[in-house]
């Protein structure tokens, strides 16, 4: 038996809007088998993952803790990946962001006023454009492929996050902790809803960016220059769009949304800086991104659907004293799927036997 | 239908209700071919008439929806290319089927059985080229040499195998008049040595000349077999065609001469952009307003490369190399050479003239949202998605596009159609300048015809229009003058009156301008 | 003496990189560019672990490493070659699942005291009756100065990787299976026109490489740090990712490139056990920023890289039937 696609005249609407759907719920069937492997009951263990987190206030909460960085990183890749810049730093130009607008509470802890916040997420998005302007450089200077270079300065971030939290900007009080000092109040990004759980302002940041991006990619001509130079970038240049100031656009772009979602993450939900202050969100957008087929409201939804799974981890590990990397392995095959579901778009997929590959040919 | 000759001696290949289906289209119904031992065959039809998918069949690479294959008289199931070259088919494509960075040895030893050392291989090659009076140095790699000799590699690897019926597909599309001169002796010759061949082509002349059975296909279907000899190129194109082809028409009468030069090119040079490109070398050109200038050339030498300075895809460090109504140019990036009145057809359609996943009202966009940003863009960069729409039918209306839908992806269109969108998409701005790469090429008869009126129409409302094209018959059919590129070089032009097929075949061959008439003073 | 040791420190750190490279550099001549060698090598380390720690034989885990490498890789090939999907998002796919289940299938081994895979003379006295001497005859060379135990004191995979160098290169360049892979990495329509088998070729190729990676992962957790870390590789698949291009695509310069950066891992090291005062995250950084000044070093040079870029590199092949 072999798998032959037959390319579609026109792309299907149906299709695209359903493999999102039909790759959830594949993953949810191998999550399903996933927990049967472990001895555990597939059904319980789907139970705690996605919906235990659902049923409380301050659950829900945190899932929108979580969703924001997730929806505002994504929502950045998706100008990327539309424009065929494949930025994969950005958890590096999250912790950069966070870094740079860090440095305000940490270094002039005594410069307590109302503008800092500000201050600190403006420095937050110039701290992860900057960082994710080097790529762009590399790649329009010399040619350099951004999928390396924007990875290794990943690792480049995370060292450098370690080294200053163990080194210069440690608490000097902090009894040798590798953490910087707390961060004055003037410079946590407040709750929304104080007395009903944790949220901050950063899911916020993130519903309005997406709106934001949502109406530039596709109403307006900057959107369509984006789709032009993605998919056809020789078509875009006879448009006159220029490739190598879009790289700029999308890397900047994308880097300024990680930053951001880094500063509100430090300030909003952690309160310091320490060695680590994501659990992969710059690589977990990534599947966000494509979950939401590239288009921004999309990814609110699914920016939900992977924090379920990041509460959905940790519910799981205490209910049922299940690992709690079991959610990783969720959210990869989520996008194996979801990949592998849109080539429905584009293709027919008929399975053939040898000699019968002619049988069926609508 | 199937005919058995007189002797009852079966055909070396003959094909009953042959059919291929793909989706929605069939694009070779219940075809009926039969090519006789020691035959050349022609293979007749427009673009588009199903006769590329009926060779893939024949060669293995396309699995038939229904009907048979009989070689020698025997039902056979090609299942592959190799299967094919075992029965004695083999198979010159059209675009041709090399690898760029492999030597020519290498790609003719892809196509042969594993075991014969390449060094052999190399061997027998030169041997067998020499022989035919095809030239060819196995060592070259295929990125260094030019399009005619990238046809002998297929030619010669096509010959090692020893085939029975050899299949050419549009063989002289790619060469000098005087080229496929020598093709022709090759097949001849062939011929005398009881070999039978399958000759696709659109060009009638040749078909006439040469070929000793004809079948005609369109959409799909077998319309006649005749035989070309007794037929006229009138007949045969109208069996091709279906309906009389309108003649083109054009005023015989003189330019208006002394227009004003809109287009002017001075002492254009481009170093290569890649290892495989062609440099410019000193081009001058002046195109005026009311007349139509031709660009003809064998394809790769150096008319993408001029298309793209002229366009402004990319930019001359000399702001005179290009002037566009007066005007430097060649500094300017292409929409503010659009600014000035020009518009910019390139030769390949989806992935450069248009996006092929975006709708046609967006492609509509694609090259006018600078030259019309008030009529379709709002405040902000905001799309005014009804004004492209009704733009984009109001040009499918004036140029017959037909479609699918109300608003379809460009790669939905068949390429006539979307080069008439195309097309239709600068002329609808009134251009004073307009230049255009292969405006005809792989279109249907028909909207060959309504492109080339419309350039007509063009330049004779006062526009300057320069055509690049390999067809040497469209040049002589509307240009005024005609020049010749070759190895980036470009001859100066020559008026039609005095231009002929053979000067101007020369001059593509690579001749000396001194050669082909006055053509030398100017370069 | 440490002149001996290091180069053999740099031999363990290179080889890894070496492996995982070699494998991606057939899977990219055949016109296939597959970013999952991290995920695939870290697939091969966990299991390869594994397997060893459950059977207490380490040449199992190799074997498991170098299956795992292969059948990950599966996943891959379906997704981009079978339903022709994006190779860039399905290779960083298949590193984002690698690592997570890695973590998961990897969380019983945490902290469990692992096997490290004998050298090739211990490996070769365990075989009946040729074994001992071939161990006496390698055990004694092993005793030449300067060099005696780089060349024949280490570890088997050392040695299967200098050899898959020299194999990959004869294969490629000497061989008419090897000039079809790059006929297909070079134009996948011509190939599919002359009626080569694209897809199988660029299968058996993915595969290759899924095996190359793998055994680089048990490279590293059975002979470079014989125990099991979460995201063990640290970044080692997207190096060797990198080292085919600086490469150009040539199998004797990714020896050379994998070579040097063991060379910069080891020097690293070293200066860290020194300390010198530099911050060691900073020399920890090191290999990162070494991988991307080579790659704009490469890259700089436009001429070279499109010349030697197989030309379908990355590019779908859905073939018309």
């Amino acid at each position: 038996m072999r798998v032959e696609l037959v390319k579609r005249p026109q792309h299907s609407k149906l299709f695209s809007a359903l493999s999102p759907l039909i790759a959830l719920a594949l993953t949810l069937l191998c999550g399903a088998a996933i927990f049967a492997a472990l001895g555990k009951n597939p059904a319980e263990g789907l139970y705690f993952y996605f919906i235990d987190p659902l049923r409380e206030v301050w659950s829900l909460h945190e899932l929108a803790v979580k969703a924001g960085p997730l929806i505002l990183i994504a929502v950045g890749l998706s100008v990327c990946y539309l424009s065929n810049n494949w930025n994969i730093g950005a958890e590096g130009q999250f912790i950069i962001g966070a870094i740079a607008g860090a440095s305000l509470p940490v270094l002039l802890p005594d410069f307590q006023s109302p503008v800092v916040l500000p201050l600190m997420l403006i420095f937050g998005m110039l701290g992860g454009a900057a960082y994710a302007s080097i790529p762009a450089f590399l790649k329009t200077r010399f040619g350099t492929n951004e999928i390396l270079t924007s990875l290794m300065l990943v690792y480049v971030a995370q060292l450098f996050l370690d080294w200053l939290v163990r080194g210069p900007w440690r608490d000097p009080a902090g009894n040798n902790f590798p953490l910087t000092r707390r961060f004055h109040p003037d410079a946590v990004l407040p709750e929304i809803m104080p007395t009903s759980g944790s949220a901050h302002w950063g899911i916020v940041f993130a519903l309005v960016a997406a709106v934001v991006v949502w109406f530039l990619v596709s109403r307006t001509i900057k959107g369509f220059e984006v789709r032009v130079l993605g998919a056809s970038p020789r078509a875009g240049r006879f448009a006159g769009f220029s490739g190598k100031r879009m790289v700029f656009f999308a890397f900047l772009l994308s880097g300024a949304l990680a930053g951001l979602a880094g500063i509100s993450e430090v300030s909003g939900a952690i309160g310091y800086l320490q060695p680590v202050i994501s659990p992969g969100y710059g690589f977990t957008a990534i599947i966000v991104a494509f979950l939401g087929r590239l288009n921004p409201l999309g990814i609110v939804a699914a920016g939900f659907v992977l924090a379920l799974t990041y509460l959905g981890g940790e519910a799981a590990q205490i209910s049922l004293g299940m690992s709690d990397k079991v959610a990783r392995v969720f959210q990869g095959m989520l996008l194996f799927f979801v990949l592998g579901c849109d080539t429905l778009i584009h293709y027919r997929v008929r399975f053939a036997g040898r000699g019968d590959s002619m049988a069926e040919a609508r | 239908m199937s005919q058995v000759s007189a002797e009852g001696d079966p055909a070396l290949l003959e094909t009953r209700k042959l059919t291929k289906v793909f989706g929605a289209v069939t694009a070779c119904d219940a075809i009926d071919l039969r090519i006789a031992r020691g035959e050349i065959h022609a293979l007749l039809g427009e673009n588009g008439a199903g006769k590329s998918t009926l060779v893939k069949m024949l060669f293995g690479s396309l699995e038939p929806t229904a009907g048979e294959v009989l070689w020698k008289g025997t039902p056979t199931r090609i299942a592959s290319p190799a299967e094919a070259r075992r029965l004695g088919i083999g198979m010159v494509f059209q675009h041709f089927s090399l690898f760029e960075a492999l030597t020519a040895a290498q790609n003719i030893a892809l196509a042969l059985p594993d075991r014969t050392p390449i060094a052999t291989i190399a061997e027998r090659a030169r041997t067998l080229s020499t022989g035919y009076g095809l030239p060819l140095d196995p060592q070259s790699l295929v990125a260094d040499l030019s399009v005619g000799e990238r046809q002998r590699i297929e030619i010669i690897r096509c010959l090692l195998q020893e085939p029975e019926l050899i299949i050419l597909d549009e063989p002289t599309s790619v060469l000098t008049p005087q080229e496929a001169d020598r093709l022709f002796e090759t097949l001849l010759r062939l011929r005398g040595e009881g070999k039978s061949i399958l000759y696709i082509s659109h060009r009638l002349d040749e078909v006439k000349r040469i070929c000793d059975a004809a079948t005609v296909l369109r959409h799909g279907k077998v319309v006649a077999h005749c035989d070309p000899r007794d037929e006229t190129a009138g007949s045969l194109a109208r069996m091709m065609v279906g309906t009389e082809v309108h003649a083109i028409r054009r005023s015989d009468a003189p330019l208006l001469t002394g227009g004003e030069a809109l287009l002017e090119i001075n002492q254009l040079s481009r170093p290569p952009a890649t290892p495989f490109a062609i440099p410019l070398r000193n081009v001058d050109l002046q195109v005026r307003a009311g007349e139509i200038v031709g660009i003809a050339g064998v394809a790769g030498n150096g008319q993408s490369e001029l298309f793209e300075a002229l366009s402004g895809e990319t930019l001359q460090p000399d702001a005179a190399a290009i002037r566009i109504g007066g005007r430097d140019a060649g500094q300017l990036t292409i929409s503010e050479r659009r600014l000035l009145g020009s518009a910019f057809v390139p030769e390949e359609r989806l992935g450069h003239g248009a996006a092929p996943r975006l709708r046609l009202s967006e492609n509509l966009l694609l090259s006018r949202h600078r030259t019309d940003r008030n009529a379709f863009l709002g405040r902000l960069g905001i799309v005014f998605s009804g004004a492209i729409q009704l733009a984009s039918q109001r040009i499918t209306k004036s140029m017959d596009v037909r479609k699918s839908a109300a608003d379809p992806e460009a790669a939905a269109l068949s390429g006539g159609n979307l080069q008439k969108f195309i097309i239709g998409r600068e002329l609808d701005r009134q251009p004073s300048v307009l230049v255009v790469n292969q405006p005809t090429w792989g279109v249907d008869a028909g909207a060959a015809a309504r492109i080339r009126q419309a350039l007509i129409e063009l330049a004779r409302n006062g526009s300057a229009v320069l055509v690049i094209s390999q067809d040497l018959d469209e040049l002589f059919e509307i240009a005024d003058a005609i020049a010749v590129m070759h190895d980036g070089r470009l001859s100066a032009p020559l008026p039609r009156s005095e231009a002929t097929f053979e000067a101007i075949g020369l001059l593509m061959g690579g001749a000396e301008p001194g050669h082909a008439g006055r053509a030398g003073e100017a370069a | 003496m440490l002149f001996e040791s290091v180069l053999i420190t740099i031999a363990t750190a290179a080889t890894p990189l070496l492996l995982a490279a070699i494998g991606e550099l057939v899977v990219e001549r055949s016109g296939v560019l597959n970013l999952g060698v991290e995920g695939m090598m870290v697939m091969g380390a966990v299991c390869g672990f594994g397997a060893a720690a459950l059977t207490g034989s380490p040449w199992l885990g190799v074997l498991a490493a170098v299956a795992a490498g292969s059948l990950f890789s599966l996943l891959f090939g379906f997704l981009t070659l079978s339903i022709a999907t994006n190779q860039v998002a399905t290779g960083l796919s298949l590193t984002l699942l690698g690592l997570g289940l890695s973590s998961m299938i990897g969380e019983a081994f945490v902290g469990s005291a692992g096997t490290k895979l004998p050298t090739l003379a211990a490996g070769l006295g365990a075989v009946p009756v040729v074994g001992p001497p071939l161990q006496n005859l390698l055990t004694n060379l092993a005793e030449l100065p300067l060099i005696g135990r780089f060349l024949f004191g280490q570890d088997p995979i050392f040695y299967i990787s200098i050899l898959l160098v020299v194999g990959v290169a004869w294969f490629l360049f000497r061989t008419r299976a090897g000039l079809t892979l790059r006929s297909v990495g070079d134009n996948h329509a011509s190939a599919h026109a002359l009626g080569i088998n694209v897809l199988g070729i660029r299968y058996l190729a993915v595969m290759f490489g899924g095996a190359c990676a793998g055994l680089a992962g048990g490279h590293l957790s059975l002979v470079y740090t014989p125990q099991w870390v979460e995201n063990m590789t640290a970044g080692r698949g997207w190096i060797a990712l990198a080292l085919v291009v600086f490469a150009s695509w040539r199998p004797l310069r990714v020896l050379a490139g994998a070579y040097l950066f063991g060379a910069v891992t080891i020097g690293q090291l070293h200066a860290q056990a020194m300390g010198f005062g530099i911050p060691s995250q900073l020399l920890s950084a090191m290999p990162y920023l070494a991988t991307i000044l080579v790659l704009v070093l490469i890259s700089r040079n436009r001429r070279l890289t499109l010349m030697n870029t197989p030309a379908s590199l990355g590019q779908p092949f859905v073939p018309d039937r």
